[in-house]
């Protein structure tokens, strides 16, 4: 996950502060996460779980994941195959269960300006968000031990490689 | 690595330079940090770590510094609960592990009220209410289950040093006004992300008045606040609880924010504080409760770590003390702990609560989460609990209100959203 990717990232519009309730329903938590992840979203966008796309991307307003620690609430994006959360603000708690299962998550104050259904890239090196006419919003500095987290696939792979145990990817 | 500075330090920076071995942090820096005590329960805990260890062929770090609390899926309901209990049960006897805690309450209650958390200790916890510890003078923190098994296999965790919002409250809280009221009225002001996922350090002389207990709710909502930790500088009042808790002595002495660090101050007036209540669907939709009087309600809920230690039971109780509540309003007490309910028992503040027609639930998390019985469709709630997400408590459908447990008391007797100093004698 270096450069700029492939002008192929469809965005999902959602609003302000969407919390871990909507996107890990407790009624759905006692469950593995491929029950939790068709239940993602579904009070907001009952489309979402059924109709997402593996590269798509969530464009959200500001305090993304505010709420719990529940960490199932970044692992069905991963598990939907989100490429990336653009958000200009997000709950702390979300931001590091985030890295921490491999979701890349680019805050961006500028992210209001892109649209439902627009095609984006994403460039991880500087980092920024290219829109389809070429305009660029710069997002803010990753450390960049957490990148190696995202690029690695999460703490749970950069546990495994240190064991010496071969790693999965999602 | 200005290791040599002696400027001022907040009590975060004290707090987390001792977990780094460290003089001195600055505000911005990552460091990693020693984990004095991991806590997790049966819902963020075995279920999750037990595959993740074996998969690794990873022991735990130190069994003495880890707590289990089973609270979240029990009594078990169903055959999801009884396999996610079974799993932290069977989990903790094959790795005998010390410090587990079993359907005695919620991890947040029962935790300190065994002497875990104490004074200059960095602690992490399966769990977003995590912060509650920070009003023992503790940096603790809530994680998700993956970094909690990087703590659990390593005993060490990175942190981004942070600043410190500090919430000044001067004067003295007026009868039937709570640490809840302050916690509502400062997240409608800062709104659910304005910790920052910083420190929100309380303090001034409305804050060193509080209880144990009162403390540990305004610390507990500072995760509603968005902040990373919410600190309490301890004093004679945390030692005194951590005596009669059992914990080793403490040393209160060294953990306060010395004069002149550099900090955001937030000023604020006890004495003219009014009850609060948080509308549905955000705990930031809150306002001085004449703004919500006269509401309809079905359901009184005091429950959950935020509201039903034994201080929010004895405020209840003084609401409901020779009342009972009207036909068609359920009023529903789920003590945050044995500990506390047996305590509420031996003072009469229980059969107080029962007298009024409360119907006694589990010491566990319950409805707070959409555990336990959770609420149906349509259902107006009032509500001790800490959060009132569309859906969080049952149905999407439900209206839940936050407040304090004497705003929800009075609201149990009248049937609707009530003032409870109008009803407090």
């Amino acid at each position: 996950m270096t450069g700029t990717t492939a002008a192929t990232h469809r965005v999902w519009r959602l609003g302000a502060d969407i919390d871990t309730d909507l996107l890990a329903p407790g009624h759905a938590m006692k469950h593995g996460i491929d029950v939790i992840a068709t239940h993602c979203l579904e009070t907001v966008r009952p489309e979402f779980a059924r109709t997402v796309r593996r590269g798509d991307v969530i464009v959200a307003g500001p305090n993304f994941g505010i709420g719990s620690s529940r960490e199932q609430a970044a692992a069905a994006l991963v598990h939907l195959g989100v490429a990336a959360v653009i958000a200009p603000s997000y709950s702390g708690l979300y931001f590091r269960n985030a890295f921490n299962l491999g979701l890349l998550l680019l805050t961006c104050a500028q992210a209001g300006r892109l649209d439902e259904d627009d095609r984006i890239a994403l460039d991880l090196a500087t980092p920024a968000v290219v829109a389809a006419d070429g305009l660029r919003l710069a997002c803010e500095p990753i450390p960049g031990f957490l990148m190696d987290m995202v690029r690695a696939g999460g703490l749970m792979n950069q546990l495994r490689q240190r064991a010496g145990k071969e790693t999965l990817h999602a | 690595m200005s290791d040599t500075a002696a400027a001022p330090q907040t009590l975060a920076q004290k707090l987390i330079a001792q977990a780094c071995g460290r003089r001195s942090v600055a505000v911005g820096e990552i460091v990693t940090c020693r984990v004095d005590l991991a806590m997790f329960h049966d819902s963020s805990g075995p279920r999750r770590l037990q595959p993740m260890l074996e998969e690794l062929g990873a022991q735990i770090w130190d069994k003495q510094r880890v707590v289990l609390v089973m609270d979240h899926y029990v009594p078990e309901r169903d055959d999801d609960a009884r396999r996610i209990v079974r799993i932290a049960r069977d989990w903790a006897r094959a790795q005998d592990l010390p410090h587990v805690y079993d359907s005695m309450g919620i991890c947040h209650v029962v935790v300190p009220q065994h002497g875990h958390i104490r004074p200059g200790m960095l602690c992490v916890g399966g769990d977003s209410h995590s912060p509650t510890g920070g009003a023992f003078g503790a940096y603790m923190f809530g994680v998700g289950s993956t970094e909690m098994l990087g703590v659990v296999v390593t005993g060490e965790i990175w942190l981004r040093v942070p600043e410190t919002i500090r919430m000044w409250w001067d004067g003295a809280l007026p009868r039937g006004v709570t640490a809840k009221d302050m916690m509502l009225h400062m997240i409608g002001r800062f709104g659910m992300n304005g910790g920052r996922y910083q420190a929100v350090e309380c303090a001034g002389p409305a804050v060193a008045a509080l209880s144990m207990q009162e403390r540990m709710t305004l610390s507990n909502m500072s995760a509603e606040l968005g902040a990373q930790a919410g600190l309490i500088a301890p004093d004679a009042t945390t030692a005194r609880f951590l005596a009669a808790a059992g914990a080793p002595p403490v040393d209160a002495a060294p953990w306060f924010t010395d004069a002149g660090a550099d900090l955001v101050d937030h000023r604020f007036d006890a004495a003219t504080l009014e009850p609060h209540v948080a509308a549905p669907h955000s705990p930031a939709n809150s306002r001085g409760v004449s703004h919500y009087a006269g509401t309809p309600i079905d359901v009184a809920y005091i429950g959950a770590c935020t509201g039903a230690k034994l201080d929010d039971l004895r405020a209840a109780a003084d609401v409901l003390r020779g009342h009972t509540v009207p036909a068609g309003v359920r009023l529903i007490v789920a003590p945050a702990s044995l500990q506390d309910q047996a305590q509420a028992r031996a003072e009469g503040v229980l059969q107080v609560l029962l007298d009024a027609g409360a119907e006694l639930f589990p010491t566990a998390c319950g409805a707070c989460a959409g555990y336990g019985d959770p609420m149906g469709d349509g259902v107006t709630v009032m509500s001790t609990t800490a959060r009132n997400f569309k859906g969080r408590m049952g149905s999407p459908s439900a209206q839940v209100y936050l407040g304090s447990p004497y705003t929800v008391a009075a609201a149990a007797l009248r049937g609707r959203v009530t003032d409870p100093r109008e009803v407090l004698a």
